[in-house]
């Protein structure tokens, strides 16, 4: 009995949570006349599929704009784990003259986010002409200090007497790092990778401030340019554009529910 | 005089952790320590962006946001949109998770249904939600007349529109929580459960009342914060669905910030604006620190 006053929650829990989606693909296969129709029918009469996910692929360069947002996010989490990796080991495992104000700093990063210096940021990229470049949507997001702070959590609970085998093998405190210590994190490793993915992903802070250019939009980007490009109240289309936009991590995520789940959940509570 | 040999090896040590670290330091002078010196120093100033000369107003800058009605505006509309969004979706997540928890068969499907708006652009599905909540054809609408309802304005109306993101926000955040709540469930001793039983615990919520929520004490407190935290960071479904309107009803912190900085390109009232913020975020881990050193630590 209460198993099915459970099931009959979730399951309307399930319903309300899906409820966007549903009408998101729906929407998107519907003609303009049956989208202005005002009917909750999910199935169009007529199928409006082709002419509005064409539009969705020709009004702003969709396939450059994807193809952005995985080179950006790709870059980034590797010179994350790159940079994060190393420091992090030393923090955990030596004891060297500065440690504490390394680790001050570390602390004060986690408190300081991108939005609040974005602005001598933006003025350093002007500077620099780096402003509508790729470039510039990466190079900010090259330190995470959180990625240092996770890793010195999990580094730190490694065992010496690992470490100290490696070390009388003749392993240099480089070859340490990246032949045993990033083996031994690699749970740690790959939470970060989805917390950093799906963080920078949506992302639309940064890219507004650096990006004009409709070929260097990142997804979330690209799509404000589509909505801008697409006067009127033409659902359709922007439908079929929030499909596109929204699968890549959605698909990832169906691939990797288990992956995602606990890498969110351990990046959520070290956070 | 000759360093001892322990001193030579600790010199060795530091030496090598710098060369570890070094890079990762640099980069956090560059992009982390600079900026935010710059920031404190800019907030302090009258500076534009264009204009060549700056005046030192010193604390000038911050008494004037005292009195300035948009940023007042701003905090106050955001205070709102957090003590709805927070409370809702830490209580939900919770109710979900202990829901799915207690779910044998369908524990995964559950689990990854709600998780799904967590992994989906938020831009994109704040589009979502406007054709939803599109006041004359959007589904919404059309299930409350069909039900017998008037129909809701809720994004066209001041009234309605910082509760209309709210609900945007919830249902986005929604599957964050639960999962950190069922990891907080999971780590909790069952023998807790029958040790309760045998002391006489007998209904759901009385378990509830003496096992759960004291052992969850921490989770919820680690969430509370992120759905806090998060909550202030508003920006993605306010600068896709509202601009900040209708009549500035939905200008959230962070909204009037990049406004200011990167509209108006009045840089020292969006640096003292942006030195706020820090203060705000400093102030809300102090709270659960706070909060945290007080609390009974169980495991």
């Amino acid at each position: 009995m209460s198993r099915i006053l459970r099931l009959l929650v979730l399951g309307g829990g399930t319903i309300l949570v899906l409820f966007p989606f549903v009408f998101m693909i729906s929407t998107s296969l519907k003609p303009q006349s049956e989208v202005f129709s005002a009917s909750l029918t999910l199935i169009p009469a007529h199928w409006g599929a082709l002419e509005n996910y064409t539009k969705a692929i020709t009004r702003i360069p969709m396939g450059r704009i994807l193809i952005n947002g995985v080179i950006v996010c790709a870059t980034i989490v590797v010179f994350q784990i790159v940079f994060a990796l190393p420091a992090a080991y030393a923090l955990a495992k030596l004891r060297f003259r500065g440690r504490e104000v390394l680790f001050a700093l570390v602390l004060l990063g986690l408190l300081v986010p991108i939005h609040a210096i974005s602005i001598p940021l933006y003025a350093a990229a002007r500077v620099l002409g780096l402003l509508n470049t790729l470039a510039v949507l990466i190079v900010p997001f090259t330190l995470s200090v959180f990625a240092i702070f996770l890793f010195r959590q999990f580094i730190k609970a490694i065992p010496d007497n690992l470490i100290l085998a490696a070390r009388s093998d003749g392993l240099s405190e480089a070859a340490i790092v990246w032949r045993i210590i990033l083996p031994n994190a690699w749970p740690a490793a790959s939470a970060f990778a989805i917390f950093s993915v799906v963080a920078h992903w949506n992302d639309l802070y940064w890219p507004l401030i650096a990006i004009s250019k409709t070929h260097l939009a990142t997804p979330p980007l690209g799509l404000l340019f589509f909505r801008a490009a697409e006067a009127g109240d033409d659902y359709g289309a922007l439908m079929a554009a929030t499909v596109i936009i929204t699968a890549p991590l959605v698909l990832f995520f169906l691939f990797a529910q288990r992956l995602f789940i606990e890498g969110m959940t351990m990046t959520g509570l070290k956070g | 005089m000759t360093p001892s040999p322990r001193d030579a090896a600790a010199a060795i040590e530091t030496r090598a952790a710098w060369r570890l670290a070094g890079p990762t330091a640099l980069l956090m002078l560059l992009l982390l320590v600079l900026p935010t010196l710059a920031v404190l120093a800019l907030s302090f100033t009258d500076a534009e962006l264009g204009a060549p000369d700056i005046t030192f107003l010193g604390l000038d800058a911050y008494t004037d946001l005292l009195s300035d009605r948009t940023f007042k505006g701003a905090l106050r509309n955001t205070a709102l949109y957090v003590a709805l969004v927070a409370p809702a979706s830490v209580l939900l997540g919770l109710g979900l998770a202990m829901l799915i928890e207690a779910e044998v068969g369908g524990r995964a499907f559950f689990r990854s249904v709600y998780f799904l708006p967590v992994v989906s652009l938020i831009v994109a599905m704040a589009s979502v939600w406007q054709y939803l909540m599109h006041p004359s054809f959007g589904p919404i609408n059309l299930l409350l007349r069909m039900l017998g309802f008037a129909g809701v304005n809720w994004l066209g109306s001041s009234d309605n529109v910082l509760a209309a993101l709210a609900l945007i926000g919830i249902w986005q955040a929604l599957g964050f929580n639960m999962v950190l709540f069922l990891a907080g469930l999971t780590a909790i001793d069952r023998t807790l459960y029958a040790a309760a039983e045998m002391d006489g615990v007998r209904s759901a919520w009385d378990r509830f009342r003496t096992v759960t929520w004291p052992m969850l004490g921490p989770t919820t407190l680690f969430v509370t914060t992120i759905s806090v935290i998060n909550a202030v960071k508003v920006f993605e479904t306010v600068a896709t669905l509202t601009q900040g309107g209708p009549a500035k009803a939905s200008e959230t912190l962070l909204w009037v910030i990049y406004q200011e900085g990167f509209v108006y390109l009045h840089i020292g009232t969006a640096s003292a604006m942006a030195v706020v913020f820090i203060a705000l975020l400093l102030f809300l881990l102090v709270i659960q620190t706070r909060v945290l050193d007080k609390q009974v630590h169980y495991g």
